[in-house]
C-alpha cells in the first residue's frame, strides 16, 4: 500500500514538481483533449467511404469525369415542403453515375432508374431511414432514438403510394394491395381514409341474408361457416375459425331471422321432355357463364371468371326452386347484382337448373347433421354474429351494421413500432407485423376477431405494401404534390335503355365514361364506332370479333323491342365530338383506291399480322377479324381510327402508325369493301 | 485519446458479442443418405420483383447413379449477398425432393444460386441455377411486353392469350433469344421498336410503336428484354484499365 502511494506521489512529483514542466503536462493533455474532436471527425465513417470510393474510381476509364463530380464533405438534400434532411449521399456518392452501373458493392452502386431526380425528393420518402444520420447503424436501423428503419425492397412500392393515389403502371405490387383491400373486403370492417377525405370502399359485393332461408340450407350454412374454402377455393370469405357449437348457433339464427321475400321461389314449369345430357353443358358455354364464373377442373385448376362467384359445387348450395328463378332474373332476389338478366326461357332455365344442380361435392354436407334450432341456440347465434360483426359485411335482418368495427388503418404505415405487440421470435419492423397479422390474425391472441383469410404470399406481401403506404406523410402532403385517384364515376345511362343496360349489368364487363369493368371493349364512343344494322345484328346474336377470345359477349336473347331501343340510344348517345359519323369521304372508293389500300394493308403496315382480312390466307388473330369490317364500322371511325387509335380508345394495344391522310384514306377504302354481302375474293 | 480508443474497443467488443449471439440454435436436419446428381424439377429460371419470393417455390431432385430419386439427402442452397432461401437447408423428401423458397435480393439482375449436396465419397454435387430479379424499371418492360409483344415475340401460349407466333410468316425473335438480340445494340433496338420492322430491312409484320411508346416506355422495354435475354446480356464499351 505503502509502495503504491509512493510510486504514486514520485510520480506526481516527477510531473508536477516542477512549474515548467508542470505547465508543459497540462498544456499536452489539453492539446490532446482538443484533439479528439478532429480525430473523431478524421476516422468517422462517411470519411472511409469516400476515400474507399476515390479508390475504386481511380482503376477506371472514366475516372477523370468521376473524379470531377464528386464533391467530399457531407452532402445534404433539403426539401423543407416535404420536411426532408437528407445526408445519404455523402455515403452513397455514386447515386448518379450511368457509367457505374456494372459496381454492385453498396454504397456506390448507381440508383436505379427511376421516374423522380433524387435532389427533387430525396432519399427518405422512399427508403425511410433516419434521413441526417451520418453512420451506418443510426442510418438504416432502428435505434433507441430512431425505429423507422430502412424499407426492404420488396415493399419499396408503397412509398410510391404516398402521393400517387392513381394507378401506376409501375406499381403493379401496390396496384393490387389496394385492389385486394377492396376485393376482399378489408374495408368493411377497418376504415381506410384517404388524403381528400373520401374513405377507401370495398368492392366485394357480400350477398344480403335477409331472406337467405330461401336460397339455401342451415345444413349449408353451417359447412360454409366452418370452411368457406372447402366450398369453393376462391370463396373471399374468410374463415372465422367456429367451434361447431357457435356455427351451428349462427345458422339456427341466420335461417330463423330470415324472411321470405315474395316471389322469389315460385316454382317453374316443368318441361316436358326431359333435356339431353349435353343440353345442360352447350348452353352453359353458350351463355359464356365461365366468362363470370370459375369452376374447378378435374385437375385441381380454377378455369372462368371472378366476377361471379365460383360454381364447382353450387348443387350443394342452393336450392333448385330458387336457383330457378334467379335464373330467369337475378334482379329479383338482389338488384344490385352484378349478374346480367338473361332472357332464358322455361326450357333453358329448368335445363340450366338441371345442369347446375349436378355440380356437387358429395363429402361436403356428409357429416353435418344438425338438430332443430332451440331458441335458446337462436338467441346465442345473434348475440355471436353482432360480436363478429358479420353485420359488416352482409345485410341482416334486425343487426345495424356496426361502425368503427375494427381499427381504423388511415396511417398504419406511420405506426410507431413502441405501440406493436410482436410475437416471440418476429422481426420487430412494421412489414413484419403487418405481414403476420395479415397471415395469420389470431396467431396475436385466440380471442381475437380477425377472421383468417386465404392469402399467396405475393398477396401478403402486396396487401402490406398498399397498407404501407398510408403514412402520415401521405395524409399531410400538400395537395399540389399528390397525384389523385381519377374520380369515381357514378354514370347511369338515362332512360328505357338505361333500365336494359342495367338489366343486362353491361355494366360488369364494358366500361362508358369512366364506369364499369375491363373485361370487355369501353363503348364510350361506340356510336361513332359502328354501324346500326351491325349493332342491331349483333345484339340479337353476338358472334365474336376476335376467335381467340375465351370470354365473350353472352347471347341475352333479347325482344326486337329492347334491342331497337340500346341500339338507338348506343348510336345518338355514345358519339364522339371529335369527328361526324356520317362524314363520307370525298370521292367515294374507287378501285385504285382500294386497290392502293390493299397494298398499303399488306406491304407497307404488314397488318395482316395481327388481322384477317382474307379468311384463307391470313392469320393474325390478335386483333378482330376484319373480314366483314366494312359492314360493321363507319368510314369516318376507321379513317380517325387509322390515324390515332390512341385518341378514340385511349390504352388500345393497337400502335399508332402516324398515318398520312392519304394512306389512311386508302386503306379505309379497302377495309369499307370488306362487306358480308357480295364481298369480293382478296387475293394477296 | 485513451477514453475514445477504450470507447472504440468496448464498441467492438459489444459488436462482436452480439454478432455471436445471433447465431441460432435452431436443429439443423441431417443427411441420411447420399445421391450423385441434383436435377431441376422446376421453379428456376423465374421472373420476380426486386426482394419479392418467388411465385414458385424451386424444386430440386436428387439423383442416385441410376438415375432414380433419392430420399433423405441434405440439400444446401447458396447464393449470392441479398438472396434468402426458406429453408437453407432440407432433406429431400419421399419422392426425392427438395423444396424451397427464394426470396430475391434487393438489386435488379439475373442471380445465380447453387444447390449443393455431397456424394458418397464426399465429393460436393452441385446444381447451378438462375433466377430473374426485375428493378422497376424492367418491371415498366415486362408490361409492356405483355401488352404489346408477347402476343407475337412469346411462342408459348396460354389459355388467357393465345400465341400468333406461329401465325406469322417471318417468325419474331422470342425476347430470351439471347444469341441474336445481344448482337443488336440499344440504339438498333430502339430504332426497330420507334420505326417497326421495314425500317431496317427486317420483317413488315413488326409494326412501328415510335407514335405509341415514349422514349422512356422503350428503355424500360430494352432493360426488360437485356434482363431476360439467354445467354445473358453483357454490356458493351464498359472501360477498365489495365490493372
Amino acid at each position: 500500500m505503502d509502495s503504491h502511494k509512493n510510486s504514486f506521489s514520485s510520480a506526481w512529483q516527477w510531473l508536477f514538481g516542477d512549474p515548467v514542466r508542470a505547465f508543459g503536462v497540462v498544456s499536452l493533455l489539453l492539446l490532446v483533449s482538443l484533439a479528439i474532436a478532429p480525430a473523431k471527425n478524421y476516422f468517422s465513417e462517411w470519411r472511409h467511404y469516400q476515400n474507399q470510393y476515390l479508390q475504386m474510381i481511380r482503376g477506371r476509364g472514366e475516372a477523370v469525369t468521376l473524379q470531377r463530380h464528386f464533391q467530399g464533405g457531407i452532402q445534404q438534400i433539403w426539401l423543407p415542403e416535404l420536411g426532408v434532411v437528407d445526408r445519404c449521399t455523402t455515403c452513397h456518392v455514386g447515386q448518379n453515375e450511368a457509367s457505374l452501373a456494372d459496381v454492385a458493392t453498396q454504397p456506390f452502386r448507381r440508383h436505379p432508374v427511376i421516374p423522380h431526380r433524387l435532389d427533387q425528393y430525396g432519399c427518405v420518402m422512399c427508403h425511410r431511414g433516419q434521413g441526417p444520420a451520418t453512420s451506418v447503424e443510426e442510418a438504416h436501423r432502428s435505434t433507441l432514438a430512431w425505429e423507422q428503419p430502412i424499407l426492404p425492397a420488396r415493399y419499396m412500392e408503397s412509398s410510391c403510394g404516398q402521393c400517387h393515389r392513381n394507378a401506376l403502371a409501375g406499381t403493379p405490387q401496390l396496384n393490387l394491395g389496394r385492389h385486394l383491400l377492396s376485393r376482399y373486403g378489408c374495408v368493411h370492417c377497418h376504415t381506410v381514409k384517404l388524403p381528400d377525405g373520401t374513405a377507401m370502399r370495398p368492392t366485394d359485393d357480400p350477398p344480403s341474408l335477409e331472406h337467405i332461408a330461401d336460397k339455401t340450407t342451415r345444413e349449408w350454412i353451417y359447412a360454409w361457416l366452418k370452411d368457406p374454402q372447402a366450398y369453393a377455393v376462391t370463396a373471399t370469405m374468410p374463415n372465422f375459425k367456429l367451434s361447431d357449437e357457435n356455427a351451428r348457433d349462427i345458422s339456427a339464427f341466420l335461417i330463423a331471422d330470415s324472411t321470405s321475400l315474395p316471389g322469389d321461389t315460385a316454382p317453374v314449369a316443368a318441361s316436358k321432355t326431359p333435356p339431353d345430357a349435353t343440353a345442360g353443358p352447350t348452353l352453359y358455354g353458350q351463355s359464356f357463364c365461365a366468362s363470370c364464373h370459375a369452376v374447378q377442373n378435374a385437375a385441381g385448376n380454377i378455369v372462368g371468371g371472378d366476377v361471379g362467384p365460383e360454381l364447382t359445387r353450387v348443387g350443394n348450395k342452393v336450392k333448385p326452386e330458387w336457383l330457378q328463378v334467379w335464373l330467369r332474373n337475378p334482379r329479383i332476389y338482389d338488384a344490385g347484382t352484378a349478374m346480367p338478366h338473361y332472357r332464358f326461357d322455361d326450357r333453358q332455365v329448368s335445363v340450366l337448373t338441371g345442369f347446375l344442380q349436378n355440380k356437387t361435392d358429395s363429402d361436403l354436407l356428409a357429416n353435418v347433421h344438425l338438430e332443430p334450432a332451440t331458441p335458446e341456440q337462436i338467441v346465442h347465434g345473434k348475440t355471436l354474429v353482432t360480436e363478429y360483426g358479420c353485420a359488416s359485411c352482409h345485410e341482416i335482418n334486425g343487426i345495424k351494421k356496426p361502425e368503427n368495427f375494427a381499427p381504423e388503418l388511415t396511417r398504419l404505415g406511420s405506426k410507431p413500432i413502441t405501440q406493436l405487440i410482436f410475437l416471440p421470435g418476429m422481426a420487430h419492423t412494421l412489414p413484419d407485423y403487418i405481414g403476420a397479422k395479415i397471415r395469420n390474425p389470431r396467431s396475436f391472441g385466440a380471442a381475437l376477431k380477425m377472421p383468417q383469410f386465404t392469402f399467396s404470399p405475393s398477396q401478403v406481401d402486396s396487401l402490406t405494401t398498399a397498407l404501407l403506404s398510408l403514412t402520415d406523410r401521405a395524409q399531410s402532403l400538400p395537395p399540389a404534390l399528390t397525384v389523385p385517384a381519377p374520380p369515381v364515376s357514378n354514370y347511369q345511362p338515362a332512360g328505357k335503355a338505361g333500365q336494359v343496360m342495367a338489366d343486362l349489368a353491361c355494366f360488369s364487363c364494358h366500361a362508358i365514361n369512366g364506369r364499369g369493368g375491363d373485361m370487355a371493349p369501353e363503348l364510350t364512343w361506340e356510336g361513332s364506332a359502328v354501324q346500326r344494322q351491325w349493332l342491331e345484328d349483333f345484339l340479337k346474336n353476338p358472334n365474336t370479333l376476335r376467335p381467340a377470345l375465351i370470354r365473350r359477349m353472352p347471347k341475352f336473347n333479347l325482344a326486337d323491342s329492347e334491342i331497337k331501343e340500346l341500339t338507338d340510344y348506343i348510336m345518338t348517345v355514345y358519339q364522339t365530338p371529335a369527328f361526324d359519323r356520317d362524314s363520307m369521304l370525298p370521292g367515294g372508293y374507287p378501285p385504285a383506291l382500294v386497290e392502293q389500300g390493299k397494298q398499303l394493308f399488306y406491304s407497307k403496315y404488314g397488318c395482316q399480322s395481327c388481322h384477317i382480312v382474307d379468311s384463307k390466307a391470313d392469320k393474325g388473330y390478335v386483333g378482330p377479324t376484319l373480314t366483314q369490317v366494312g359492314s360493321r364500322l363507319n368510314a369516318a371511325w376507321i379513317y380517325n381510327w387509322m390515324k390515332n387509335p390512341q385518341a378514340l380508345r385511349p390504352g388500345t394495344t393497337e400502335p399508332n402508325r402516324g398515318m398520312n391522310d392519304e394512306d389512311a384514306r386508302a386503306l379505309t377504302a379497302f377495309l369499307m369493301m370488306q362487306k358480308t354481302t357480295g364481298k369480293q375474293e382478296v387475293k394477296k | 485519446m485513451r477514453r475514445f480508443l477504450l470507447a472504440v474497443l468496448s464498441f467492438s467488443l459489444a459488436m462482436a458479442g452480439s454478432g455471436c449471439a445471433r447465431k441460432s440454435a435452431g436443429a439443423e436436419p441431417k443427411a441420411a443418405a447420399f445421391g450423385s446428381a441434383l436435377v431441376e424439377s422446376s421453379g428456376g429460371k423465374q421472373i420476380g420483383a426486386v426482394g419479392a419470393v418467388l411465385a414458385q417455390p424451386l424444386v430440386v431432385q436428387v439423383n442416385d447413379d441410376h438415375g432414380s430419386a433419392v430420399p433423405g439427402v441434405l440439400v444446401e442452397f447458396t447464393g449470392p449477398a441479398g438472396l434468402s432461401f426458406d429453408p437453407v437447408r432440407a432433406v429431400s423428401d419421399s419422392s426425392g425432393q427438395v423444396t424451397t423458397n427464394v426470396a430475391l435480393g434487393s438489386m435488379a439482375g439475373r442471380y445465380e444460386l447453387t444447390a449443393s449436396t455431397f456424394n458418397k465419397a464426399q465429393k460436393a454435387v452441385d446444381l447451378k441455377l438462375v433466377e430473374i430479379a426485375l428493378g422497376y424499371q424492367q418491371q415498366l418492360g415486362q408490361q409492356l411486353n405483355e401488352k404489346y409483344c408477347a402476343r407475337c415475340h412469346d411462342p408459348e401460349s396460354t389459355p388467357e392469350r393465345v400465341s400468333n407466333y406461329d401465325n406469322l410468316e417471318v417468325k419474331p425473335h422470342p425476347f430470351t433469344e439471347g444469341d441474336t438480340l445481344n448482337k443488336i445494340s440499344d440504339a438498333d433496338l430502339t430504332a426497330i421498336i420507334s420505326h417497326g420492322g421495314a425500317a431496317l430491312n427486317k420483317s413488315v409484320l413488326m409494326p412501328p410503336y415510335g407514335f405509341t411508346l415514349s422514349k422512356s416506355e422503350m428503355q424500360a422495354l430494352i432493360s426488360y428484354i437485356r434482363l431476360v435475354s439467354d445467354p445473358p446480356y453483357q454490356a458493351s464499351g464498359m472501360v477498365y484499365s489495365g490493372r
